[in-house]
């Protein structure tokens, strides 16, 4: 993978991912933040082309296509890697780091994937990689929701190996550049497919909040950041423009702002939001002008950092407690001070109030709607925004660090701000929202196509902030309507996870059956059937013929005296019975044999 | 320092939430008297205060509609998937 001095970023965080485990001692820590920052560098530096070209069998595969696009992707994913391995600090277990950064390998890989075969590889080693973040957890729920989570993505890998398969059939040509979304044929469908359960797109979502609030502490922080967002680019670089993804994009955006109303985990709450914004994204990439691909990206950029952010600051209460429930937490701002200021800044980035990051991406794609003309979904965009600011920057924050007091004594005592490590990669992701939100260049320098925008009009920040305020208004009022119950919500994973019951049930109870009706028919009926048939076949071939001479004779045929009674008794006791069975089922097995050759 | 800040805002609350109203209120005013509209996207947000409703109502809308939503039948108990 190394040409023309091109070095793979991912290739940094394999061999990294590798060498990890057998690094002991004193250089454990420092190896873990220099990988990382490595790979960031080398993203950094690196110029734009095509390298790392390789021949394999009748193709040259690309694993290093550098543009625009790929480079404002690559760049938030290195970064993110090195605030997610310094939150992570405290993990002994250098196998879940190397499992991260082997996830985080496989993203960067898609990212310069210059072909689909490419593109597939480095898909399956996302999504192998990164169930070891839920497994690593250990608890049983962690175990089974990490196995739903393979099966989903090994269904989803399935679907898009599908897609590679016809659609190289069909043009011959593997290469990985925008699709003729106008005309979209089958292989086309397959592939977006697989790309959308990536992305969470309902219905294809489920396993995304069933995996995220399960994962480990800081395996969530990787989690939130790279398999989605990872998607966001993969529909970009092939399905920009595509109109179906527009009202995709819209039903994704609502779809988790109703969850995370009913939601009472705070990892699953943040979860839904990932689904929330992941949806303002595919619909930027629906639009498909380039104002609304640059906010697609921007909006990935921001989104990766404010919901690593959030992760990392719901995850240490998670961590230092032991609970990410809210009926198990409240008032907690006195015991965990700093895990609320950051997470409060990330909540209001999410929520794009003015100076935050989600202020200058989100509002390119809601702007990109209004200007294709596409009111409805810029109306429902922006009240799906009003909803991420009632949940992630008001709910979160109130019933975790105020509201009513739910904790247990065990709970108040555990309860702490996190170690200096965690609350210094809070701090960073914090500063880097903030960054963003108010010296736009740095980010909108960064994206794929040169647009003129400018996010802080009047108009703008008076819109944003009579939603923003007046949605807070809402939330104080219907407050007791908000209060989280101890609940759980049916998903679509209902289907899988019911389904798997029902098919486990149905396979036992038909397998009981059949092995019952088998029993009694092929090892019972059968062989005394035939036993019966060979013995006494001849004895009633013989009464066919015998039977009318003896009616025409008037002797008594039926009865236990009668002559048929008699000549089956003699016919059964002769030795001509032997003889005549061996010589009648040789002609049944001749006629057989005759009619099925 | 925070928990401080906290505090000393907890302690006042009728007063912050008095700042907020009259925040929310100059807001409005702003919106309805002094600003430039030149950059509406459609003809409605020319009314007074659009967008104050606007966020208002698709914050009980969301509300309301989840909450319906998950008497649907949705929310179950926390160990519905252990029975």
């Amino acid at each position: 993978m190394i040409s023309n001095l091109w070095l793979h970023p991912g290739l940094i965080l394999l061999a990294g991912a590798l060498v990890l485990p057998l690094v002991k001692g004193r250089l454990f820590r420092p190896c873990l933040l220099l990988v990382p920052m490595l790979a960031f560098g080398a993203v950094l530096l690196m110029p734009q082309g095509e390298f790392g070209v390789v021949p394999f069998l009748e193709w040259n595969l690309t694993f290093g296509r550098v543009d625009r696009l790929s480079l404002v992707f690559a760049n938030i994913m290195t970064l993110m890697c090195i605030i997610g391995t310094l939150y992570g600090l405290h993990v002994d277990n250098p196998f879940e780091m190397a499992a991260a950064w082997i996830y985080v390998a496989g993203s960067l890989g898609v990212i310069f994937a210059g072909d689909f075969l490419v593109l597939f590889l480095f898909w399956e080693i996302m999504a192998f990689s990164s169930v070891f973040l839920v497994w690593f957890r250990v608890r049983p729920e962690s175990v089974w929701a990490g196995f739903r989570y393979l099966l989903v993505h090994a269904a989803g890998g399935m679907v898009l190996l599908a897609g590679i398969v016809l659609l190289y059939h069909a043009t011959g040509d593997l290469g990985f550049h925008q699709l003729d979304v106008t005309r979209p044929t089958l292989p086309m469908y397959l592939i977006l497919t697989g790309f959308l359960l990536n992305a969470a797109v309902p219905p294809l979502h489920a396993w995304l909040p069933d995996a995220y609030g399960e994962a480990t502490v800081s395996g969530a922080v990787f989690m939130c950041a790279f398999t989605t967002k990872t998607a966001v680019y993969a529909l970009a670089r092939g399905f920009a423009g595509m109109e179906i993804l527009i009202p995709l994009g819209v039903v994704m955006a609502l779809y988790g702002v109703v969850y995370a109303v009913l939601e009472n985990d705070a990892r699953r709450l943040l979860a839904y939001h990932i689904i929330s914004q992941v949806g303002y994204m595919v619909a930027g990439v629906g639009i498909g002008t380039d104002l609304a691909i640059n906010g697609a990206c921007a909006h990935a950029f921001a989104h990766i950092l404010y919901k690593g952010l959030l992760f990392m600051g719901v995850g240490s209460v998670l961590y230092m407690t032991g609970k990410s429930r809210f009926t198990d937490l409240g008032g907690l701002y006195r015991r965990m001070p700093r895990a609320f200021v950051f997470t409060l800044i990330g909540g209001l980035s999410i929520s794009a109030f003015p100076l935050f990051s989600g202020f200058v991406s989100k509002s390119m794609i809601v702007a990109a709607g209004f200007e294709d003309h596409l009111y409805w979904a810029a109306f429902l965009l922006t009240l799906a925004s009003a909803g991420t600011f009632l949940h992630t920057g008001l709910k979160v924050p109130y019933f975790i660090w105020f509201g009513k007091n739910n904790c247990s004594d065990d709970t108040w005592e555990k309860a702490e701000d996190p170690p200096m490590h965690m609350q210094v990669a809070m701090g960073i992701a914090a500063f880097l929202c903030l960054f963003i939100g108010i010296h736009t260049p740095y980010l909108y320098d960064m994206l794929p196509y040169a647009t003129a925008y400018e996010p802080y009009t009047a108009y703008h920040v008076t819109e944003s902030m009579q939603i923003l305020l007046f949605t807070a208004l809402g939330f104080f009022i219907l407050l007791k309507k908000l209060t989280p119950k101890p609940f759980i919500s049916l998903d679509m994973d209902w289907f899988y996870r019911m389904g798997g019951r029902v098919f486990q049930l149905g396979a036992q109870k038909g397998m009981d059956y059949l092995s019952v009706r088998a029993h009694k028919y092929l090892g019972n009926a059968l062989p005394r059937g035939l036993n019966r048939f060979s013995q006494s076949g001849p004895a009633r071939l013989s009464l066919l013929l015998i039977r009318p001479l003896w009616y025409l004779t008037g002797v008594k045929v039926l009865g236990p005296d009668g002559a048929e009674k008699q000549f089956t008794d003699t016919f059964s006791q002769s030795l001509f019975t032997i003889g005549s069975s061996a010589v009648f089922i040789i002609i049944v097995l001749m006629v057989l044999l005759f009619f099925i050759t | 320092m925070i928990v401080g800040l906290i505090e000393f805002l907890k302690r006042r609350l009728n007063r912050v939430i008095l700042v907020c109203c009259v925040i929310m209120a100059l807001l409005v005013g702003f919106d309805a008297l002094l600003l430039d509209k030149n950059k509406a996207h459609t003809a409605a947000e020319h009314l007074p205060g659009f967008w104050a409703v606007f966020g208002l109502v698709s914050c009980v809308v969301i509300i309301f509609v989840s909450k319906w939503f998950g008497k649907l039948g949705i929310t179950r108990r926390e160990d519905y998937y252990d029975q």
